[in-house]
């Protein structure tokens, strides 16, 4: 079974995202990039599946500039067989990534492509779809059990209050959602042997952006609390801030 | 709140990506598996036997030997990083790991036959087999040389009698690297633990080093194979080039132990509100920060120089006693005040500061004393030997 991965850096969770100067991009020194974790998910899930099938190859295909190799040596790590860097500058806009990744996937054999079903920095949850819509493939998003059976997938997808069982044919994309598996650590041996795997380096093909960042804000500072007062004498206070105020009542 | 390690030199940067992947590697196993559980093993005196395996599977046990061994073949200044972040979690766990590949691994790998090589040391890297190291005696600690464990020559096998003290993972072992005199002159046997004849009582009501198994050795008239001796090493020079592997880990180690000290205490010090505002605005408290932090950063060089001349085969062991005596004194000295910082809350569990502290009286003692290590440098300098 061939496994092609769409992977993305992204910035540690625990960074301090700052605009630049002129607001219109975010700032991107000192940033510890990391694999975005619903995309260890998916690496977690190939990883699985091939070592199921007892043949077969993993690719991980990332769209970026310089972030890009280090987190492919992570999937390297975990155990993907070889990467692809696919070069040029992230974007804001999902179907200039999309797009990208498509050209880059396009014509190779595969199966199955399986991504995280959105990356924590910008939550568009938008390229694993749109890959599928411009290769003309199916798709099933927010993925949370993967089953094989006759040569198709029964996906299990998280909807509002329960959950829907999708049978699709392959090749498919599936987008991964928390719950699918337990990610691996990746080994010792693993990043010592990361270090042989190729990465093969491809110009992106992005075509035109669509989006324009108009402004970048930082989080507004939270507001200090407020003490009402003590005990059971407090709680008509506390109502009423809750139901004026906060409007959460 | 998430820890955050100092890197106040961005010595990051000095490492390869290797390096960085397999430090976070660890730090995340520690986050998950001893974290959550350690404050319990510790206040229960119980060693977390469960994290052997996960640990093995990892590579963490005799990280730095061949891949034909199971073994990730990692360089030193990465296997000092797993260090590093063991002790980040507790001394406990480190020294385990230190133990079965510095201790254990490392004198089979060094002075074994092939055969003993290729049996041991892919059980040792899997964790299935765990290890102890017998080299201190109730009345030889700082002079091993003058230990009273015997080996006789019986023909067909050897003949072992003597008892060692403070040896960690000894009531758990399954193998026991034990030095002992043949014919006057200190040799080492590699003596399976359910040899009749061989016990390894545990020492109970530690202050320190409370998640980690400390015991003595009983060998009374143990019968060992001929084949389990190592052939060709002899004299004190093979169980100290074993401390020298060992204390290199124990020096990144402690820095570790350090670095976790000084996040609590930062951030302790940032959110504790005495005179209605932090703790941290007062120049006292912002004096102990300002020299944890310094105090750390030259620990960290200490060490990082220390991987390089490792790496290039320019180690002296008694560089490795000015990274060892200098980390674990500072580290320790870095927990008392931090525990001080923390006020009457550093006193309770909830913190973490006084189990390191605790822990690293253990580890300013063991594998040559903070003294012991001041006289090597002095000889060294001198040329003089101030032991005795």
């Amino acid at each position: 079974m061939n496994i092609y991965l769409l992977l993305k850096a992204v910035a540690d969770s625990e960074a301090t995202i700052r605009p630049t100067t002129d607001g219109k991009a975010v700032n991107l020194d000192g940033i510890t990039w990391v694999l975005n974790p619903f995309d260890e998910f998916a690496v977690e899930e190939a990883l699985k599946m091939r070592d199921a099938a007892g043949s077969g190859e993993v690719v991980a295909v990332s769209y970026g500039g310089e972030e890009v190799p280090k987190v492919l040596r992570n999937a390297l790590a975990m155990g993907v067989d070889r990467g692809i860097h696919v070069k040029g500058a992230a974007t804001f806009d999902a179907l200039a990534t999309a797009r990208a990744l498509a050209n880059a996937v396009k014509g190779q054999s595969f199966d199955l492509i399986l991504c995280g079903k959105s990356a924590i920095d910008l939550d568009n949850h938008g390229v694993g779809v749109m890959v599928a819509e411009l290769l003309d493939l199916p798709s099933v998003s927010v993925v949370v059990k993967i089953e094989q059976k006759a040569g198709k997938l029964l996906c299990e997808r998280e909807v509002e209050g329960g959950l829907v069982v999708v049978e699709t044919p392959m090749p498919c994309v599936v987008c991964a959602q928390k719950g699918l598996n337990e990610p691996r650590y990746a080994s010792l041996k693993g990043i010592m042997a990361a270090k042989k795997k190729p990465i093969d380096e491809v110009e992106g093909n992005a075509g035109e952006s669509q989006v324009e960042v108009i402004e970048i804000q930082p989080k507004p500072q939270r507001q200090a609390g407020q003490i009402l007062g003590q005990g059971v004498d407090a709680i008509p206070a506390l109502i009423q801030k809750l139901r004026e105020e906060a409007k959460v009542l | 709140m998430a820890y955050q390690a100092l890197d106040y030199y961005l010595l990051d940067d000095l490492l390869t990506d290797e390096e960085r992947l397999i430090r976070d590697t660890v730090r995340e196993f520690v986050t998950d598996n001893l974290m959550p559980v350690i404050e319990t093993c510790n206040s229960e005196g119980r060693f977390p036997k469960e994290l052997v395996k996960p640990a093995a599977e990892l590579g963490l046990l005799g990280a730095p030997y061949p891949e034909k061994y199971g073994c990730a073949n990692l360089g030193p200044i990465a296997y000092g990083l797993i260090n590093q972040e063991l002790e980040r979690g507790d001394s406990g766990l480190r020294s385990f790991v230190s133990v079965q590949t510095s201790l254990v691994m490392y004198p089979i790998f060094a002075f074994g036959t092939e055969a003993q090589k290729d049996y041991w040391l892919p059980l040792l890297g899997s964790g299935e087999k765990i290890g102890c190291f017998g080299l201190t005696e109730p009345d030889f600690g700082s002079n091993p040389g003058g230990m009273l464990t015997r080996a006789e020559d019986k023909g067909s096998y050897y003949l072992l009698n003597g008892s060692k003290a403070w040896i960690t993972n000894g009531t758990i072992s399954d193998v026991a690297i034990v030095w002992a005199k043949l014919d006057g002159v200190i040799r080492g046997f590699i003596v399976e633990t359910d040899r009749k004849g061989f016990s390894a009582p545990e020492i109970k009501n530690k202050f320190s080093l409370r998640a980690s198994v400390t015991s003595d050795l009983v060998l009374e008239d143990v019968e060992v194979p001929k084949e389990n001796i190592f052939p060709d090493v002899r004299g004190l020079k093979g169980p100290l080039s074993c401390l020298t592997q060992a204390r290199y880990g124990i020096a990144w180690g402690a820095t570790g132990a350090a670095m976790a000290v000084f996040d609590e205490c930062l951030q302790y010090s940032k959110s504790r509100i005495q005179f209605d505002k932090p703790i941290a605005s007062f120049q006292l408290v912002q004096n102990k920060l300002a020299w944890m932090a310094t105090e750390i950063t030259k620990s960290q060089f200490l060490v990082y120089r220390l991987g390089q001349l490792k790496a290039a085969g320019k180690l002296r062991p008694q560089h490795v006693s000015m990274a060892k005596r200098n980390n674990v004194g500072t580290a320790l000295d870095i927990a008392r005040v931090g525990r001080d910082i923390l006020g009457a809350n550093g006193i309770s569990n909830e913190y973490q500061t006084f189990r390191h502290m605790a822990n690293l009286e253990s580890v300013n003692t063991y594998e040559g004393t903070f003294d012991i290590h001041t006289l090597i440098i002095g000889e060294d300098l001198t040329g003089i030997a101030a032991y005795a």
